[in-house]
């Protein structure tokens, strides 16, 4: 597969998910600003902390509100990561690697960015409840991931999309955990409050969680649920999850066999994968919630880096691999 | 929908006769047309165009990540050609080619078309379009012009008249099978009852003749992309798409020992043929433009060396010059020792003596075309245009008369078309496509241009123009 193309599947990936969990992550604050007792202010500065776009934000000089940070991280595209930029930029991959792609993807992919573009001219979707405009982002996210599953050949470009795919989730279900360290509890012993209970409750909802983990664990209790999202080993959203994924993806893509690592990426994520696999949830707490995540997101963020160096930008070495030849 | 109304205005029209009876092979198109209801035809007009953009068939106007991606409107309406026409075209077009081909390599080598002085030496070997690298090669399987989409009109009289050669990588392809697609959609009943020749299979046949350039056995081919920025980018993807071959870029691409490889995820692997979709001059920054960045340094000597093919071959443009065209039906003579089967557009030289005193004279019914120029630029409408441009005009000519050539203004033909009045006469052209592999092969279909907005003769799609299916019968 051309690297070229391998760098657009991996990113169509990515930006499809991230689009997904833009969706999932203003969900968390809505959900929870309305079972808010009436004397709290809702708090969606958070929001935009955990998503790493604060400082974009702040730039823009904009009060943080529930329609600035609504518009900010779903309509702006001066925001590269919003849902607006995500589903443009994926569509932009998917159209320069449009041959690679089956025909009702591309087709499924242009209607939802032809449906984001026509929501964000429109001036009353402030006035509209914009659930359901997300609801939609992610159905629509998850019929393409519906249409892969099922038409797509199982070769390199499905795998550099999975890998894209579960990278990037691993990333957002750490940040997801992080809006909680944001949000701030009017007072350290509100900590067990019904109040606690609920953003537990808002969170755990976002990530279509809230049914599993009472399956599991029962009650709403702080280290179960970052024990849920961070180290479990069934649930689909769960980093560890995502990263064990991302591992098998990674090695079918360099070939079957050997044990360890054959090039540095495959290194990168197998030191990641087993230190969840061998962490606690007691190491995560003990660490620090917040510094713990932070540093999640760093690995993955070198991950990724190898990745683009072993597979996407073999032309700086490629006298060396003509002469191999 | 009723058509009694329909004005054919002295135009050859495709489905009326003059005294606008319907003509034969329209007659099933017509009785459909009468039982669907103005509501139903304007419905089936709506959402083919809403097809098209789901599909993405469009073409760019933008540099921006947001910008505007604009459809070549579809009319409902196809342009239906009868067998016996088609029969004429096929065999005109084959002999073209045919003759263009010869043409081409004996330009580049023996020259004895010029030597003869059937075509002024001068006229070919200075044209910035003949391509000094490509003097003594022969490309492989001696072939130039692969794929060829010729531009036709038919006069008040529905005589068909070549346009131009478009010998350097036509476009609209795309739009032929895509179109095909949703009309099938339109009318299912009408191609089950009315024998319609397929083009679906084009991709096949194109993948074919490009493995054909090669002598390995299992030949890699891919499509040679300028990227996403130009205007025919969803045509580049398409095909590639549909012959299940690489879409490559000139970044994709690096040479090494006179051999051109592709970078994959697995390392370099080389590839053997390409339908290169960017102008000769930018394939390669080393023999051509060394501005270029959609090139491959190196690219041409691998192509010299034998190691790659080029569909089509550089070189070709020379042959699609505005004056050189004027020399193609002696150039059939030259070859081939036949007749032409299809008419030239008659053809004023401005660089021969005769003509131009006849140009100077008549510019004010004439069209003048400066020689290289494409996309209707340094063109002059003669009944359009006032006495300064005429004068204007007359200047540049005596001023640089190899430069220009004259023809007399053509009433293009005309197919009913869906407007917001119901039916109307719009002028159309056409332009089937022809491959050359093992053998010369016309595809029984074509790309119809046609000019949306009333009595407008321009087709283009930047300038208000569209197209409609074209139907080849079986009978």
């Amino acid at each position: 597969m051309l690297s070229r193309v391998a760098n657009s599947i991996y990113w169509l990936g990515r930006y499809l998910e991230r689009a997904e969990n833009y969706a999932r992550f203003i969900d968390v604050n809505i959900n929870l600003s309305m079972d808010l007792p009436p004397d709290m202010n809702e708090q969606w500065e958070p929001l935009v902390l955990a998503t790493g776009d604060h400082e974009l934000f702040v730039k823009k000089n904009l009060k943080f509100d529930r329609k600035n940070v609504i518009h900010f991280l779903t309509f702006d595209s001066d925001n590269l990561n919003s849902i607006i930029s995500s589903i443009t930029f994926a569509r932009e991959n998917a159209r320069i690697i449009r041959e690679n792609l089956t025909k009702e993807t591309w087709e499924k992919l242009n209607e939802l960015y032809h449906f984001v573009q026509k929501k964000s001219t429109k001036k009353e979707w402030k006035a509209e409840d914009l659930r359901e405009f997300f609801e939609s982002v992610k159905n629509q996210v998850l019929l393409l991931y519906g249409l892969a599953e099922s038409t797509v050949a199982r070769t390199e470009g499905w795998h550099f999309r999975q890998l894209g795919m579960y990278l990037e989730r691993a990333d957002k279900t750490s940040r997801i955990l992080d809006v909680k360290y944001h949000i701030i509890l009017p007072s350290p012993t509100m900590i067990g409050t019904p109040l606690d209970f609920l953003h537990w409750t808002a969170l755990l909802k976002s990530v279509t969680a809230f049914n599993t983990y009472r399956r599991i664990y029962g009650n709403i209790d702080s280290s179960n649920v970052v024990e849920f999202l961070v180290l479990n080993k069934y649930f689909p959203r769960s980093m560890f999850f995502c990263l064990v994924e991302a591992e098998k993806c990674l090695q079918k893509i360099t070939g079957e066999g050997a044990s360890g690592y054959r090039n540095s990426a495959e290194k990168a994520m197998g030191e990641l994968r087993s230190k969840l696999e061998f962490d606690d949830v007691s190491d995560v707490i003990n660490s620090g919630l917040h510094e713990y995540l932070d540093d999640m997101q760093l690995k993955i963020n070198k991950i990724s880096n190898e990745i683009d160096q072993n597979f996407f930008q073999i032309k700086h070495n490629f006298v060396s691999q003509i002469n191999e030849q | 929908m009723e058509t009694v109304n329909y004005q054919i205005n002295g135009n050859f029209d495709e489905m009326f006769n003059p005294d606008g009876a319907c003509r034969q092979h329209y007659n099933s198109f017509l009785s459909l047309v009468k039982k669907t209801s103005p509501k139903k035809m304007s419905q089936l007009q709506f959402s083919a165009n809403k097809t098209q953009i789901a599909m993405g068939m469009t073409f760019n106007v933008y540099h921006d990540n947001q910008g505007t991606e604009k459809i070549l409107h579809l009319d409902i309406v196809p342009r239906i050609i009868p067998n016996s026409e088609w029969k004429l075209l096929e065999a005109g077009l084959k002999q073209r080619i045919h003759a263009l081909n010869l043409f081409l390599q004996d330009i580049y080598n023996e020259r004895k078309i010029l030597k003869d002085g059937i075509v002024p030496e001068d006229l070919i070997l200075k044209s910035k379009d003949y391509l000094e690298p490509c003097i003594g090669l022969t490309p492989p399987k001696g072939i130039w012009c692969h794929i060829t989409g010729t531009d036709l009109v038919r006069d008040k009289n529905g005589e068909y008249y070549i346009l131009e050669d478009n010998l350097r990588c036509p476009s609209g392809v795309s739009y032929m099978l895509e179109s095909r697609e949703i009309i099938k959609r339109a009318y299912p009943e009408l191609f089950n009852s009315m024998g319609v020749m397929p083009v679906s299979d084009y991709p096949a046949k194109l993948l074919k003749m490009l493995q054909f350039l090669s002598n390995k056995e299992k030949p890699i081919v891919g499509v040679l992309t300028p990227g996403i920025y130009n205007s025919a980018y969803f045509e580049h993807s398409y095909l590639a798409l549909q012959m299940g071959v690489e879409l490559v870029s000139g970044i994709d691409l690096v040479t090494k020992n006179n051999k051109v490889y592709m970078q994959t995820t697995k390392g370099l692997q080389q590839i053997d043929v390409l339908y290169r979709r960017i102008d000769d001059t930018f394939m390669d920054p080393m023999a051509f433009n060394p501005d270029s960045m959609l090139g491959v340094p190196g690219i041409f000597e691998a192509y010299k060396a034998g190691n790659i093919a080029f569909a089509n071959a550089p070189g070709t443009g020379v042959a699609d010059d505005k004056a050189v065209y004027a020399y193609v039906p002696r150039i059939i003579k030259y070859y081939l020792n036949e007749e032409p089967i299809l008419n030239n557009v008659p053809t004023y030289l401005c660089r021969e003596e005769d003509d131009r005193k006849y140009v100077l004279e008549n510019i004010h019914n004439l069209v003048v075309k400066e020689t290289n120029a494409a996309g209707g630029y340094g063109m002059l409408i003669g009944p359009k245009a006032d006495a300064a441009e005429h004068e204007k005009f007359r200047n540049l000519i005596r001023n640089n008369p190899n430069n220009y050539i004259a023809q007399p203004t053509l009433s293009l033909s005309t197919v009913p078309t869906l407007t917001e009045d119901g039916l109307e006469g719009r002028h159309v052209d056409l332009r089937p496509y022809i491959l050359y592999g093992e053998e010369i092969e016309v595809i029984p279909g074509a790309l119809t241009r046609v000019a949306l907005k009333k009595g407008s003769l321009v087709v283009n799609s930047s300038q208000g123009g569209g197209s409609k299916d074209t139907w080849v019968l079986y009978n």
